[in-house]
Order: structure tokens, then sequence, then C-alpha cells
């Protein structure tokens, strides 16, 4: 055994707690760096689930003074943030992260590196938005912090909004890059693009999308950032700038997002569902063309949320026929779901369970989106409980669906334990039925008449049965988030260890190989013969797959701090841009010089970077062979 | 001089190929020089020509050197380059797109 063999074996044991902390700070290892994405995304869904409780504790009867005015504003505009940007976008990356490079068969990522950059970024963005609490209050201007009411009346929380998207933009960004390269360069011989599992698919257009939509955030975050921190004018009316041009640019950059989350979450249902048929999905091909489709048309959709502002009949007209458009290759796949399911023989497990409830809900999400997509009509939705049904529909009976049915589908692949089953489906189902009981009724809200982002309401509205079923769903729902804790923890603890193949019936590349994933992934680079590999191999009677390469040293990147150093001096600037901002006047210069500092910081790190020669390591043949026959 | 072995022929058509290259990349330098100093002659001329037409002008003289350098300088026009082209292309027709849009329809 080599010097480099033992010290993996020792940092493998456990050495303390800095130590333990050290190899995750560390770590450029896509498993790891999916375990660190889900449970960085699954705190942040935490604090935002909790936001949310507040939300309907306040709202559960009329008249209440539990959280009134601004604080009701930032608990609200926090909420939305943080599910938005904090709790989907990171755990749409922990599955892609954990399961892609396995699925198309390669050892890594193109970009370990960039990767391990992304999700700290990310990371730390989020405690940049969640430290405006402790100073001075929290952005109070709506997820989507419309000018000039962000940019001129809401004071320093909204510093903390635009700091903390940019840092956690960044991060979004460069993990859609790594995933692009990944995806376009690393598959493994044979696995063409008509080849590739369809979480490969919409994974790959969704990082194209961000590729595209991020940009236009990052332009409109810093336009922000100038009017608020060097009182520049780009949205001052007065001054000659021009409010209207923010909600452009913010829904150039928020419709492509919604479809940036709810890809993936079709990627996973398509797994799940055509695994626990047993059968392959049905209509694999028009499934990737409906999903460019959808991925092209999402750009040309924007004005749909802008309808009321009055831009015109033409522009109304066009960007709704646009909008209802995109309708069609969504419905392309909700048929191909149920064609898929339609013979099977059906599994219902809990993944599968999610899976099957996210059909059903998703298309009433995307029947009232085509109902807000009629201009006339939107005028009366517009701003109204109908609209939060309508996106809670969509995103959390499609993206948080799709993304529970990834976690239970793929657990034992990350973890190498099963979750408990029976749990599994207390969860689904406080999950499931508390959903519809908190939003369904929202429908009925909004075309009474109630209005979106109010703090409270009056008795005799007829508002008071809505929200009171409303506040006891999101309890539902609360309900069920607590047992799939329980679940993990007791699990964690003494859990059945998970096979290779942990469902017994896996079709893709990923079920080939042991669970958890060793290191390096595949001993040998497989050989994809047909969609669905490895059931393939099965069919023809092998256990595993043919490998498409003799078996050699493995090389792996090396571990290395620089990405989270760089993460930290660049939330250093951001503080130090937040304290320099200042209402009245001049920016303060202490703060300027702090930023200064923490740009100056991340340039010296790329320097490093840049010339420091860093090889990576080998795993030798010998150790690996080890690894393989412990695993069996 | 006879071509005799498998290697010399290698390498004269090599040799040939990178020469072909270095004319190109002249070519394509002083055409995108010529081009820069025509559309300084069109601005120049502004008393005696349409203002629309030397900005039309000026903007296809840039949409030209832009293809030159992704194409020769940047390699495009080589072999694998697809992606990249697909990508860029794909970028260019949605902010097409947008603009249009805009310059057309939306009120701001
Ligand atoms: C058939 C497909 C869809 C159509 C036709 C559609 C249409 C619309 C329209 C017209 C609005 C504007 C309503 C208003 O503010 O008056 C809207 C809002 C919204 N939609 Fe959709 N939508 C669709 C799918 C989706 C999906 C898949 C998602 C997310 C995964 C989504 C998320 C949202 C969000 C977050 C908002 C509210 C934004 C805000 O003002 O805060 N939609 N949708
Ligand atoms: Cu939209």
């Amino acid at each position: 055994m080599t010097t480099h063999a033992q010290s993996l074996a020792v940092s493998s044991q456990r050495k303390g707690f800095l130590h333990w902390l050290w190899t995750w700070i560390t770590t450029v290892d896509h498993k790891k760096i999916a375990i660190l994405y889900l449970f960085g995304g699954g705190l942040f869904f935490l604090i935002g689930g909790i936001e949310a409780l507040l939300i309907r504790i306040q709202l559960a009867v009329p008249n209440n003074h539990f959280l009134v005015g601004s604080e009701y504003n930032q608990v609200m505009t926090m909420h939305g943030t943080t599910m938005i940007f904090l709790a989907a976008m990171p755990l749409i990356f922990a599955m892609m992260n954990a399961v892609i490079p396995l699925q198309i068969g390669a050892r890594d990522v193109a970009f370990p590196f960039v990767n391990a950059l992304g999700f700290w970024l990310f990371f730390l963005g989020g405690i940049v938005l969640n430290t405006s609490w402790f100073f001075g209050g929290a952005p109070a201007g709506g997820w989507t912090a419309y000018t000039p009411l962000a940019t001129e009346y809401l004071g320093s929380g909204m510093d903390f909004y635009i700091l903390g998207l940019q840092l956690s933009g960044a991060g979004t960004l460069m993990g859609a890059i790594n995933f692009l390269v990944t995806i376009i360069n690393m598959r493994a011989p044979g696995m063409t693009f008509m080849r590739m599992p369809l979480f490969c698919w919409t994974s790959l257009v969704t990082s194209a999308l961000i590729l595209f939509a991020f940009p236009p955030l990052t332009v409109g975050l810093f336009f922000e950032f100038f009017d608020h921190i060097f009182h520049a004018n780009f949205f001052n009316t007065a001054n000659g700038g021009n409010g209207i041009i923010w909600e452009h640019i913010f829904w150039i950059f928020g419709h492509p997002e919604v479809y940036i989350l709810v890809l993936p979450a079709f990627g996973i249902i398509s797994e799940v569902v055509a695994t626990f048929s047993k059968k392959r999905l049905f209509g694999y091909s028009s499934m990737v063309f409906a999903t460019v489709l959808i991925g092209f048309l999402s750009f040309m959709v924007w004005v749909h949320h802008m309808f009321t502002v009055g831009l015109g009949p033409v522009a109304n007209a066009v960007f709704a026929i646009a909008t209802m458009t995109i309708a069609v290759p969504t419905g392309i796949k909700i048929f191909n779901w149920l064609f898929t399911m339609w013979g099977g023989q059906i599994h219902f497990t809990t993944a599968n369970l999610f899976a099957i409830g996210f059909i059903p809900t998703f298309v009433m999400g995307g029947v009232t989106g085509v109902m807000l997509a009629v201009p006339p009509a939107d005028a009366q939705y517009h701003d109204s409980y109908f609209v939060v049904a309508h996106f809670h529909y969509v995103i959390l009976g499609g993206v948080v669906f799709g993304l529970l049915a990834g976690v239970f589908y793929w657990w034992p692949k990350m973890f190498g334990r099963m979750l408990n089953e029976t749990l599994g489906k207390i969860t689904f189902w406080f999950f499931f039925l508390g959903f519809h009981l908190t939003f369904f009724p929202q429908h009925f809200l909004g075309l009474m008449g109630m209005p979106r982002r109010y703090f409270t309401y009056l008795p005799g509205e007829h508002f008071e049965l809505g929200n009171m079923l409303s506040s006891i769903g999101a309890f539902g729902m609360a309900v069920g988030v607590i047992v799939l804790l329980i679940n993990i923890v007791v699990t964690t603890a003494k859990g059945k260890r998970a096979k290779g193949d942990a469902w017994g019936i896996g079709r893709t590349l990923e079920w080939s190989i042991a669970s958890p994933a060793p290191e390096y992934n595949f001993a040998q680079t497989p050989l994809v013969k047909g969609i669905d590999a490895f059931w393939k191999e099965k069919m023809a009677g092998n256990k595993k797959m043919t490998p498409a390469e003799p078996l050699g040293d493995v090389h792996m990147p090396s571990p290395t701090v620089i990405p989270f150093l760089m993460s930290l001096s660049l939330t250093l600037a951001s503080f130090g841009f937040i304290f320099a901002a200042n209402q009245a006047g001049k920016p303060h210069t202490g703060g300027l010089i702090t930023a200064a500092i923490g740009i100056g910081l991340m340039l010296l790190l790329m320097l490093i970077h840049s010339i420091k020669d860093d090889h990576g390591f080998h795993i030798h043949k010998e150790e690996i062979m080890r690894i393989e026959k412990e695993a069996e | 001089m006879a071509l005799t072995s498998k290697d010399q022929v290698a390498e004269y058509v090599a040799k040939q190929r990178r020469r072909q290259e270095l004319l190109h990349y002249l070519v394509t330098f002083a055409s995108m020089i010529v081009f820069t100093v025509l559309a300084f002659i069109a601005v120049a001329l502004r008393k005696d020509i349409n203002d629309y037409l030397i900005a039309f002008f000026i903007v296809t003289m840039a949409v030209v050197q832009v293809a030159f350098q992704l194409y020769y300088f940047m390699h495009m026009k080589e072999k694998d380059h697809g992606f990249p082209a697909l990508f860029i292309y794909g970028g260019a027709l949605v902010v097409f797109v947008t603009v249009l849009a805009f310059v057309t329809m939306i009120w701001i």
C-alpha cells in the first residue's frame, strides 16, 4: 500500500470533530458536495417552513395581532426568497450532484473545484441574507424586490437581499456551468445523448437556462446595488430613472427561473415513475423534445407577470399566446407519465407516491396558469390569493413533491441506508393532504378578492373559513416534515443497509455500483449499450455492467480549502458593502475599505489557485480491488 | 523535391496547412482593420450620409468583425466546436427576440 492510500484510509477514520469538519470544508467530491447541498438546502427549507407557519398563524383568524406591519412583510419576503433561492435551488443541485455523474458513467464532474466554490457561495450567500434579522431587520419588499419601493423606501434589509442573492446567484451560475460541461463531455462510451436518463436531459436544459437567465438577475441586482449604496438613479423616477425596467429584468430572469426549478423535478418524476412501473419511460424522445421546447419558450413569456402594468394590448396578447403554448409540451409530459404507468407493475413506494401525487397536483397548477395567462381575466386574479394558489401548486406540488420523490428514491444511493417506508408513507399522506388543504381554499379566497401580501383581513369578509382551513393544512405539512426528520435520524442510527441495486428494479447506471458509491464511482468505466443501460445488462443475464476499459489506477482531484476561503472573502466584501450603505448620504468609508479588503483577498486567492500546481492523486488498482471486494 | 515516404507527405501537408492558416489570420486581421477604418470614415462623412444608414453600416461591420473573431481567431470554424456554437447562437437568438419584443411592442 502506498503512502497516499494509507493516508486516505486513515482520513476516513474519525480523528475528532475538527478533522471531520476539515474534510467537509475541503471536499471536492461531488457525492460529498451533494450531501452538503442537501443539508444546506434542507436547513433553509426548515427556516423557510417556520416562516410559513408564522404567516399562517397570523392569517388563521381575522384581525390578528401576532405578526403585523413591517414584521409580517419581512417574514413573508424572507419566506419566498429563502424557499426559491436557498431551498429549492440547492436541493436541485443536491440531486444533480448526487446522481448525474453516476447516471452518465463518469468518475467525477468536469470542474470539481468550481463545484465546491458554487456550494460555498450559495451557502454563505444564504447566511448573509439571514443575518439581516440581527442587523436592523430583514428585507421587506417581497421576493420580487420591485423598485422604487425596494431601493428607496425599505432601509437596510434590502442590502442583505441584494448582496446575499448576488453571492448565492454566482454560486448557482458556477454549478450550472459545471453540469453543462460534465453532461456534454464526460459521458461513458456508448452513452449517446439519446440514451441519457431523462433526469440528465432535464438537468442539461436547466443548466442552460441558468446560464442564460442568471446574468439578467446579476445585472439587475447590480443596478439595485448602485441605486441603494451609491445613490445611482437606474430606478429612481424623480431623477430620470425607470422602475418598470426592474420588473422586466426581474421577470426575464424570473420566468425561466420557475422552469429551472421544475424541469429537474420533471426529470426525477420520469425516473421514479419508470422504475416503479417496471417499464421503460413512454415516449422518451418526445419527452426530450418537450423539455428542450419548454426551455426555449420559457424565455418568451416574461410579460405574463406584468399584464397589469399597462404595456399595451399588442404586448399582452402576444405574450398571452406565447404563455399558453407552454401548456402543450407540458401536456405531452403528463400523458407520457400516465402511459408509462399504464399496464406497468406499479410499486407504491414512498418515492412513487410522491411522483404519482405530483401528476394531478401539477396539472391543477398548470390549469390555473393557463387561466392566469388570459390578460382580461388576469386583471381580476393578479395580486390576489389566486396567484398564490397557482404558484404553490406548481412549486410545492411540482418542485417539492419531485424533490421529495428524489430524496426517497436516491437516499439509499447517497447514504447506503434505506429510509423507513412506513414513516415515509406517513410523511407522504400528511404532506399531500396538508398541501391540498392549505392551498386549495386559497383559489377561492383569491376569487373572492383577498389580496396577496396583506397581513390581515376583517371579520365578516367571508375569508374566515378558507384561511382557517389553510392554516390547519400548513400544520399538517409540518407534521409530515417532522416525521421525515425522525425517519432520517432513526434510519441513520439503525436503518437497513442498502444493496447496490437498492430497489431491486433499478434501470440506470447509478444502481450498478455499490451504495453509497465508492469515491471513484466506477472501478471500470461502463460500456453503455442502450437506454436504461443497467436494466439491459440485467435482462441479458449479467449482474454488472460490461466494462469499457481494463482495471487501472484512478486519478482523483485533491481536496482544497481555497473555494471555502474564496467564498469567505466575498462574504467579507458583501458585509463591507452592506455596512457602507448610508441612506442619508455618502457611503461609509469603513465599510468600503472592508469591501476592498474582501475583494483583494479574493483576487489573491485566485492568483494562488492559478499558480499553484495541483496534480491530484491516484487511487491504486489494489486499493480499488479491495474496496470492490468489500462492497460485495 | 520528390515526396517519397509517407512521413514526408504528412509533413508537407501539415506545412501547407500552417501556411494557409497564417494567411487566413493575416487576411482577416487586415480586413478587420479596414472595416474599422471604414466605420470611422462613415462617421466622418456624417454631413452627407443619412444617420440611420451610418448606424446600419457600423453595426454590420461590427457583426462581421465578431464573426471573424469567433471563427478565425477563436477557432470556431474548426471541428468539435458545435456546442460552443450552439450556445452562442442560442443565447444570441434569445437576446434578439427579447430586444425585438422591446423595440416593437412594449411600452416601457
Ligand atoms: C402551464 C404553465 C404555466 C402558466 C401558463 C403560468 C402562468 C402564470 C401567470 C400568467 C402568472 C402571473 C399571475 C399574476 O401575477 O397575475 C404566473 C405566476 C407565477 N407562476 Fe406560473 N405558469 C405556469 C407554470 C408555472 C410553473 C411550472 C411554475 C414554477 C415551477 C410557476 C411559478 C409561478 C410563480 C412563482 C408565479 C408568481 C410570481 C409572483 O408574482 O411572485 N408557474 N404564472
Ligand atoms: Cu411566469
